[in-house]
């Protein structure tokens, strides 16, 4: 019979017994050593059941196939775009990926993406041995033309979402912002004004600073209430 | 500083700070310190001051250093210029190459390599000011701001020295007493686990000695690593509470 020696939400750090016996499965960001499950990062513990996991607190985790990331173009090729998407890999976005047709001999990619643009994209196949490669056909994907990108820690998204969306719909439902959120740390922010985003750029700057402490989205409601009171909104 | 080798124990036992022969210098870590790097960390044995930065995993240039199958380590050990009473010509002599390939060494055991295929972590540690036990300083340094880059390693790695000064064993040797003594022997671990990462031994030791002096270096280790947990958590707890 296996046994858990942390409790849930609880600071670890790299090398931590966290648990032992067969029976309980190490999850992400852990490792098992004979019987003994540790730690590999520096986070929070997470105990379901028979699995014990670790939320990190910093770093990069690597892109997964389906993510919604947000890409800042680096580069473009004759069929290609190099997109930046935080992390340790750069991003192909293939001309096919993004135009319905496309002839490299007249068509310069240019034209559609330009070094500093931002885009909304899916990554379609990534397995390490080579660069993740994006999508930028589907619904919601595209260009960046209006609104502000911010760059966030990318370990703080989790909380920046919120179990079940609820952090996200406060920030959304609270100002009247639309908010897409990226896997790899970038936030796309439409506001009606100025202030309000002021406000959501605050909120999660706040998020950001506090994502380990418990009762964040009750003390984030309260914030856009209060800051929405000092700037009049 | 005198010619003649100074007394190194006095009458009462005691070393040439005033510390006993199992008695750490005062330590003192803090995690974070650089804002540009990805991971950063400070520590202090005492007079001996070291920061150490970690970049990555991130792209490796030269491209042909890339590896298929894992990411590569490059440490740089560096003294600093003003950090000993001689200033130290900045370009890296042939004991700082050493250094750099064994802390190298001990932080490859650690760390997850195999996660981050075709990328680099670089690791920089710089001694500000040197008083003996640097590399050991850097060590405990490096190994602490990899742990604030977020990348996925085994355990912490501790380090410090134990010499044998007018025939008794010490922890943590200063620079006066590595000068003047008889052995110096540089231990770093992974604490949790209990595996020597890094293992050295200038001068000369029995076996009975240098079982002793290994099991004084585990029990300077286990409070280096006390110290390193502390401070790691501390930039978590001190942010204030709303």
């Amino acid at each position: 019979m296996g046994k858990i020696y942390v409790a849930n939400r609880q600071l670890v750090k790299p090398g931590d017994l966290l648990a032992e016996g067969s029976d309980i499965k190490a999850g992400d960001y852990t490792y098992r050593e004979d019987d003994k499950i540790y730690s590999s990062i520096l986070g929070l513990s997470e105990v379901d059941n028979k699995q014990v996991s670790v939320i990190p607190l910093e770093g990069t985790p690597l892109p997964k196939e389906g993510d919604i990331v947000i890409g800042l173009i680096i580069g473009v090729g004759i069929t290609n775009w190099v997109v930046d998407i935080k992390g340790p890999y750069k991003a192909i976005l293939n001309a096919n990926e993004a135009l319905e047709s496309f002839n490299p001999i007249t068509d310069d990619l240019r034209k559609y993406l330009d070094i500093g643009d931002y885009i909304v994209a899916k990554i379609i196949v990534f397995d390490r041995t080579r660069n993740p490669m994006l999508t930028i056909k589907g619904k919601g994907l595209g260009k960046i033309t209006e609104g502000i990108v911010i760059d966030v820690k990318p370990s703080r998204v989790p909380r920046i979402i919120g179990k079940k969306k609820t952090m996200l719909n406060v920030l959304t439902e609270m100002t009247g912002c639309n908010i897409i959120v990226g896997q790899n740390g970038r936030i796309w922010i439409r506001c009606p004004d100025k202030k309000l985003e002021k406000i959501v750029v605050k909120a999660i700057r706040k998020i950001e600073a506090e994502a380990h402490i418990p009762g964040l989205t009750e003390r984030i409601k309260k914030f856009i209430e209060e800051e929405k009171r000092r700037l009049e909104v | 500083m005198s010619e003649e080798k100074p007394k190194l124990i006095n009458e009462e036992g005691l070393r040439v700070d005033g510390r006993r022969p199992d008695e750490l210098r005062p330590l003192r870590m803090e995690v974070g310190v650089l804002k540009n790097a990805d991971g950063s960390a400070l520590v202090a044995f005492g007079n001996t001051k070291v920061i150490a930065a970690v970049y990555g995993p991130r792209e490796i240039h030269p491209r042909h250093l890339t590896l298929p199958d894992r990411a590569i380590i490059r440490c740089r050990y560096h003294m600093a210029p003003f950090s000993t009473s001689d200033r130290k010509s900045p370009a890296p002599s042939r004991r700082e190459i050493e250094l750099s390939k064994v802390v190298r060494e001990a932080l490859e055991a650690t760390i997850f390599t195999e996660l981050y295929p075709r990328t680099t972590i670089d690791v920089f540690i710089e001694v500000l000011q040197a008083d003996g036990g640097t590399r050991t300083a850097g060590l405990t340094a490096a190994a602490l701001a990899v742990a604030d880059a977020g990348i996925p390693m085994r355990d912490l790695v501790a380090a410090v020295a134990v010499g044998k000064v007018d025939g008794v064993l010490v922890l943590d040797i200063n620079e006066i007493e590595d000068e003047y003594g008889e052995a110096d022997m540089p231990v770093a671990m992974m604490p949790s686990l209990d595996k020597v990462v890094l293992l050295q031994l200038n001068g000369v030791l029995t076996p009975e000695e240098f079982k002793e002096a290994f099991k004084l270096a585990k029990k300077g280790i286990m409070e280096i690593y006390k110290m390193q947990k502390e401070a790691l958590f501390r930039k978590y707890r001190i942010l204030p509470q709303a």
